[in-house]
């Protein structure tokens, strides 16, 4: 195995292990924010359901947390034992977030061991809740400081070269970069919307499997509330991504675009195939792409045509924009019918064909944050560090990545194996009716 | 006191942390797998999982701070360990993601099974085994320059008498480390049984522990001369480190104070493993890389250890807090309460 081969197959295990480790650190960050909203109104109402609700929530989560941990450990280790140089060069610069992540890391894990185990404990149930608020506080910095590292990749500033050392260097200018502000707020809401539909796809599927309990609508309401909010909250923040996108990285949005010549009224281009450079059966939405990189219909959007070939990312990156952004409206406009639909009283919410789809939605939801990464990501190719060092002066020089990448790949599809199987059984051997039953003997 | 001098410090200070709690953690599983073999299963598994619980999760994150901050201080320690690390640190990661999840995975799902006990025992000897090979690397030797590659050379890393006395040095300091801390624990709880059971556990390690402290020495002598002199040069951080150990065992012998036998533990390894790093100073790679020349700009130096002093300032009193609930709580120690979600 060459070196050529070496950089190939770090591509692809740090593709698996992020996309893998993705998976549960989106749940990671938003899950905590649910429990504690739901453990909050069953506090203020007194509703002994919505307390249950973030108790089963918490159950589940740990599992999850613990793939997302060691998962994460994975990652940060493989990008050094990956991309070396990368780390040697980035790292004079980008090491704080880095570090600062650490300690959102450290500081959630033990406030989420403190909550697991100090239910009923306290007399005064808020207080029990106040311990949730570091747990939810952590895991939304720690995603906050990674991204920042990422949103470095793209928007390297902070430093100079010079004589190819980085001089000069300024962390915090490092740090808010032009790429970060969206890119932050971006993953944070769509963090928030995945984890609201998975929790409301559970909640849907349990009402389609039979059970009429209360809990389970009150559940799904008050998710499928909070994936509303966030799914608005990501589509506009999705629309200032394109505009960042439009004025500093503008060969990521001309190839997710499919937008060959720089011109003035440019169109959007929906869905659609390539072959041979010739786009077929797509939709074409007038001015669109210059409403969207510059809010003005008339606006010059600068096209591919404008890039050396080896600066160009893959064109295939606009597949991956159609199904995020499909799915992301797609969700926002399923949560918009239920919601209104509940408040005015709308029979075909409660039907099962609208169940499923709600069921449909978390996976769905999940496939869309994939989607959104591996666009944002293959999207900065050729580079690593945009406009600084590319991929392939970053990687290893070790002939061993082929054989540690099937490693990492049976690691994960045990993990996933595991992880479905203790979740499906936690919650199948133990359902709401039983436990509420339980407890209500137990109470009072 | 220099940039370097303090990263390096707060560092290993951070190393030493993983090492005790990793070893208490590794350890447990070991016995815990061992008395299941024994058919003493019942004996030891509620203790463990009484404090193991709330804080495995800590455990892993102060070897995440660990790298991280290693390669954030000294960036160049990516490009020469990072090529070289590639298999043992991945083996290591595969060993501890397995054994993270299947922990909670039992402990949470009621994923249960004999033989999983069994191997999630031993993953947690062969952790510290893979992790050692970073010691036995950083003394130089065993990487060579290829065509402008760093390589490592197995052949010569396993053939090393060195190689195999850190291995087993790190096997009986996690076994010996780990008895003393559950003895204490166990009495604690006033579970009289596991306590004796422990008890013995840590008389039996305590003499292997520091027989094969003393044999890397000797290994050393021959393999890096340079660090053994200047070992010999700090030898009285080693006899402090020898005379806490025989306290400490004194202590457990005579059934007195495990509290103070553990502090006198820690006291022992921290000194012990201080003079290690004082004496290696001030490489990193031997001879290759030195904390000098690896050494992040100066900016970004300062930066970390500002958020290192916040950071610390958050966690010392989140801490003092889970100590507070669940080492020192007598209720859930008794396990009268189990406030389990």
């Amino acid at each position: 195995m060459g070196a050529e081969s070496s950089v190939w197959f770090s591509r692809l295990l740090t593709e698996l292990t992020l996309s893998f480790h993705i998976i549960y650190a989106t749940i990671g960050v938003g899950v905590p924010l649910m429990i504690m909203l739901a453990q909050w109104v069953g506090i203020r109402n007194g509703d002994e359901h919505y307390i249950l609700l973030a108790r089963r929530w918490t159950r589940g989560f740990v599992i999850t947390v613990a793939v997302g941990v060691v998962t994460g450990t994975a990652i940060g280790l493989q990008l050094s034992l990956l991309w070396p140089n990368f780390m040697e060069l980035a790292g004079n610069v980008i090491a704080l977030p880095l570090f600062m992540e650490t300690f959102a890391f450290f500081f959630e894990a033990i406030f989420l061991g403190i909550y697991m185990y100090t239910w009923d404990r306290f007399k005064n149930p808020k207080k029990h809740l106040l311990l949730l608020v570091p747990v939810a506080i952590g895991a939304s910095f720690s995603a906050i400081f990674i991204t920042i590292v990422n949103a470095f990749m793209n928007a390297p500033q902070g430093f100079d070269v010079v004589d190819g050392q980085l001089v000069n260097v300024n962390p915090l200018v490092a740090m808010f970069n032009p790429a970060m502000p969206t890119k932050v707020a971006h993953v944070l809401a769509t963090a928030y919307m995945t984890s609201a539909f998975v929790l409301a796809a559970i909640a849907a599927y349990r009402l389609l499997k039979g059970s009429h309990h209360v809990y389970h609508k009150k559940a799904l309401l008050l998710t499928m509330k909070l994936g509303l909010i966030f799914s608005i909250a990501s589509a506009i923040i999705g629309d200032f991504s394109g505009k960042y996108l439009a004025q500093y990285q503008p060969e990521k949005l001309a190839a997710a675009e499919w937008h060959f010549e720089t011109e003035k009224n440019a169109s959007l281009i929906m869905y659609g195939v390539l072959a041979d450079g010739e786009v077929k059966y797509e939709i074409r939405i007038p001015y669109a792409l210059s409403i969207l990189a510059h809010n003005n219909p008339k606006a010059e959007v600068i096209g591919l045509d404008q890039f050396a070939k080896e600066d160009i990312p893959p064109l295939y990156i606009h597949y991956l924009f159609d199904i995020m952004v499909t799915i992301g409206v797609g969700l926002l406009f399923l949560s918009l019918l239920f919601v209104i639909g509940t408040w005015r009283g709308w029979r075909f919410v409660a039907a099962g064909w609208f169940r499923r789809l709600i069921v449909l939605g978390g996976p769905l939801a999940i496939f869309a944050i994939e989607a959104g990464w591996w666009m944002a990501e293959v999207g900065r190719q050729p580079w690593i560090l945009r406009g600084i060092m590319r991929t392939e002066d970053a990687a290893t020089t070790s002939t061993h990545v082929d054989t540690m990448l099937l490693l990492f790949a049976a690691l994960y599809l045990i993990l996933a194996i595991g992880s479905i199987t203790v979740l499906t059984r936690m919650f199948r051997h133990n359902p709401v009716e039983r436990e509420l039953a339980d407890r209500g003997g137990e109470h009072r | 006191m220099t940039l370097e001098v303090i990263g390096i410090s707060v560092l290993w200070v951070f190393l030493f942390g993983y090492i005790m709690v990793a070893s208490i953690d590794f350890g447990a599983g070991f016995f815990n797998a061992y008395s299941t073999l024994t058919g003493r299963a019942h004996v030891l598994a509620k203790v463990i999982q009484r404090y193991l619980s709330p804080v495995w999760e800590v455990t892993n994150v102060f070897l995440v701070f660990f790298f991280v901050g290693i390669v954030g201080f000294f960036p160049k320690v990516a490009s020469y360990y990072g090529t070289v690390l590639l298999v043992p640190a991945s083996l290591a990661l595969i060993l501890l993601a397995i054994r993270g999840s299947y922990y909670a995975f039992v402990t949470y799902g009621g994923l249960r099974g004999k033989r999983y006990t069994l191997l999630y025992g031993l993953s947690g000897l062969l952790i510290p085994a893979s992790l050692s090979i970073v010691l036995t690397i950083s003394e130089g030797g065993f990487v060579s320059r290829q065509n402008g590659a760093l390589v490592l050379d197995y052949a010569a890393l396993f053939t090393s008498p060195l190689t195999w006395s850190i291995v087993v040095l790190s096997l009986t300091a996690v076994l010996y480390i780990s008895a003393v801390f559950l003895t204490w624990y166990a009495r604690e709880a006033r579970d009289s049984r596991a306590e004796a059971l422990l008890r013995r556990y840590a008389l039996l390690w305590a003499g292997p522990a520091i027989l094969t402290a003393a044999g890397i020495m000797v290994e050393l002598r021959a393999h890096n001369p340079g660090h053994y002199a200047r070992m010999l040069e700090v030898w009285w951080l080693f006899a402090l480190s020898l005379l806490l150990f025989g306290r400490s065992v004194y202590l457990i012998w005579k059934k007195r104070q495990y509290g103070t036998a553990f502090l006198l533990l820690a006291g022992q390894f921290f000194l012990a493993f201080f003079g290690y790093g004082l004496s290696h100073y001030p490489y990193l790679l031997y001879p290759y890389l030195t904390i000098y020349d690896s050494f992040t700009s100066e900016t970004m130096g300062i930066a970390l250890i500002i958020a290192f002093i916040a950071g610390l300032c958050l966690l010392i009193p989140s801490l003092y807090l889970l100590f507070r609930l669940f080492l020192f709580d007598p209720d859930y120690l008794q396990g009268k309460r189990d406030n389990h979600a």
